[in-house]
């Protein structure tokens, strides 16, 4: 039937063009919603209440159909491990042997590691806490990569909190409400993890595609990578600590370096949440903030025109560094150690035997100004004439001689 | 079905619409068989093509935005990204619906690839002005090829409904 003959044709075109002004109604409605969206700032208050609430409502839904898969896999295991478990008895016990060399070695390293530490007086990283969850649902698509896991803020998991597997890194928290997180994962297209070769301590940025290989861009150094190489985190910016294992560096088809994960190595049904904290979450930004300014440093102007005096007890090595700092410059005497202004102190040092922490000192590969003045001091038990040998050849900079060594 | 029936909203637009939700939460399960996962096609783009060959209409453009919106929640995407392009997507198919009014089977699914294909170079681009990035061409072909051959349930769902209303054959 034509349009022409049709009885009702003359109700088609409103009712078209209504429908027109709905589509135009909701495109404008989806591109104000688009633009308002705040995601790519990741922070905690950007996530939304609707995305909070929808992911309450979603964890458990998940939570519910991801049983059967979780339940079907873990027969499969069972009967796996019942048909396999006399080959996999001999693996595991060649790999026992291998790891129980390892494990003298790794002993070894950490009493040599905690001696280092207590000699260098260094300040370790505090044993990061965590919490167990399990993934309830995934999206895999090419423009979001996130996961839902059944643990929340009733748990302590905040925004920004690292997600691994038992394999390795997998993303990070973006948004946490009452018995859900959203993970972001490092192959998400919004996702952006500094990363460094665990070989050449080369840093790059790992950026996902949406892929299952996220890229290394930013690789800086020459030669930096191999393939095959380890990433690690590098704990840049503070977000994620330092040495949590990302994947293994490969070259792309389209030549770009790329990573496969470590997390793709099983499927990823249980994490684990670090509820790690960095540094800019940890200070106190307020106290910071209202530390009073220092003082001005005085200008050339403002400086002291007539030196301090030396210390009482390095007397006897004063007096020739005053002497030396009445002489002209220019004169034979100022000029014979100007050539090595601290060399000479640590030559000293080495024709006598160490008995003073002074002299030892002085003996270090210091600033000039410090070997300089640290000289008369470790000189003073034997004063010699200023003509032979001058205590100091910068007598114009009396500060110093005033100060002790730096450690 | 009599074409005297009326053509109810719920049962070609609140129906198909809950399947397809569903189907989405389905296949966001996080399963693996032998190292292989689910793929992730865009169930709603079934609907957003099939709508607008079937009739034009008041509701389905908003039925098509609570999807897209859905999806988006769903997938933890940025917000409104999906509803835009589905709707791009309700847009062409609604534009070229008198053109493909009596066109056999196959060449409406090259038409419901276009479309499909158009949302997704849609999706792509707000994508990369989103996160100035841009995202892999293959995982973009996988999911169009993931989207395009569930066709059927869109033919399916166009035989069903396309000569209820007689206003709009």
């Amino acid at each position: 039937m034509s349009l022409r003959d049709n009885p009702l044709g003359e109700l088609k075109v409103p009712l078209t063009w209504a429908a027109a002004i709905a589509l135009v109604v909701a495109a404008v409605a989806a591109t104000a919603i688009l633009i308002s969206d705040r995601r790519e700032t990741f922070k905690a208050e950007a996530y939304g209440a609707t995305r909070r609430a929808s992911d309450t409502v979603l964890a458990p839904v998940g939570d519910v159909l991801s049983a059967p898969g979780r339940w079907t896999g873990a027969g499969v295991d069972t009967i796996r491990d019942y048909f396999f478990a006399g080959s996999e008895n001999r693996q595991l016990k060649a790999e026992l042997k291998e790891m129980r060399q390892w494990r003298d070695v790794a002993v070894a390293l950490r009493d040599e590691n905690e001696r280092y530490r207590t000699i260098l007086g260094l300040k370790t990283d505090p044993p990061i806490p965590m919490v167990a969850a399990h993934i309830v649902s995934d999206s895999r698509g090419p423009f979001a990569n996130t996961r839902l896991a059944n643990a929340g803020t009733e748990r302590g998991v905040k925004a920004g909190n690292p997600v691994m597997s038992e394999n390795g890194l997998v993303g990070r928290v973006i948004g946490v409400t009452d018995g859900a997180s959203r993970v972001l994962l490092l192959t998400d297209i919004a996702s952006r993890t500094p990363v460094m070769i665990d070989r050449t301590n080369a840093r790059a940025i790992l950026t996902g595609d949406g892929g299952p290989n996220p890229r290394l861009d930013y690789l800086r150094g020459r030669d930096p990578i191999h393939e095959g190489d380890r990433v690690l985190t590098s704990g840049d910016g503070g977000v994620l600590p330092r040495g949590l294992p990302v994947g293994t560096a490969v070259k792309g088809l389209d030549g770009r370096w790329r990573v496969v994960l470590a997390s793709d190595r099983a499927a990823i049904d249980f994490v684990r949440i670090l509820l790690f904290q960095d540094f800019t979450q940890v200070v106190n930004v307020k106290a910071l903030s209202e530390m009073s300014p220092p003082p001005p440093t005085p200008g050339p102007g403002t400086q002291p025109v007539t030196p301090p005096k030396p210390p009482a007890p390095a007397a006897g090595a004063a007096a020739p560094a005053s002497d030396a700092a009445k002489t002209p410059p220019g004169t034979p005497t100022a000029k014979a150690p100007s050539a090595t202004p601290a060399a000479k102190p640590a030559a000293d040092a080495a024709a006598k035997p160490p008995a003073k922490p002074a002299t030892d000192k002085a003996a270090a590969p210091k600033p000039a100004a410090t070997g300089g003045a640290t000289k008369p001091a470790a000189d003073a038990t034997k004063p010699r004439p200023a003509a032979a040998k001058p205590p100091a050849p910068v007598p114009a900079k009396p500060k110093p001689t005033a100060e002790a060594p730096h450690p | 079905m009599s074409a005297a029936r009326p053509l109810e909203p719920w049962r070609w637009l609140g129906v198909p619409m809950l399947q397809a939700l569903i189907a989405t939460v389905l296949f966001g399960i996080p399963l693996r068989v032998f190292g292989l996962q689910l793929p992730e096609p865009i169930f709603p783009m079934v609907l957003a093509f099939a709508w607008a060959v079937i009739r034009p209409s008041i509701l389905a453009p908003f039925g098509v935005l609570a999807m897209g919106l859905f999806l988006d929640i769903f997938w933890g995407g940025p917000l409104g990204l999906w509803a835009i392009c589905l709707l791009i997507a309700y847009g062409g198919a609604l534009s070229a619906r008198s053109i493909m009014a009596g066109q056999s089977r196959l060449i409406l699914w090259a038409w419901y690839g276009l479309c499909t294909a158009t949302a997704m170079v849609a999706a792509y681009l707000f994508v990369m002005l989103d996160s100035k990035s841009t995202a892999g061409a293959v995982p973009v072909a996988w999911q169009f090829l993931a989207t395009i051959v569930l066709y059927p349930f869109a033919q399916r769902l166009i035989d069903l409904f396309e000569d209820a209303d007689v206003r709009f054959r």
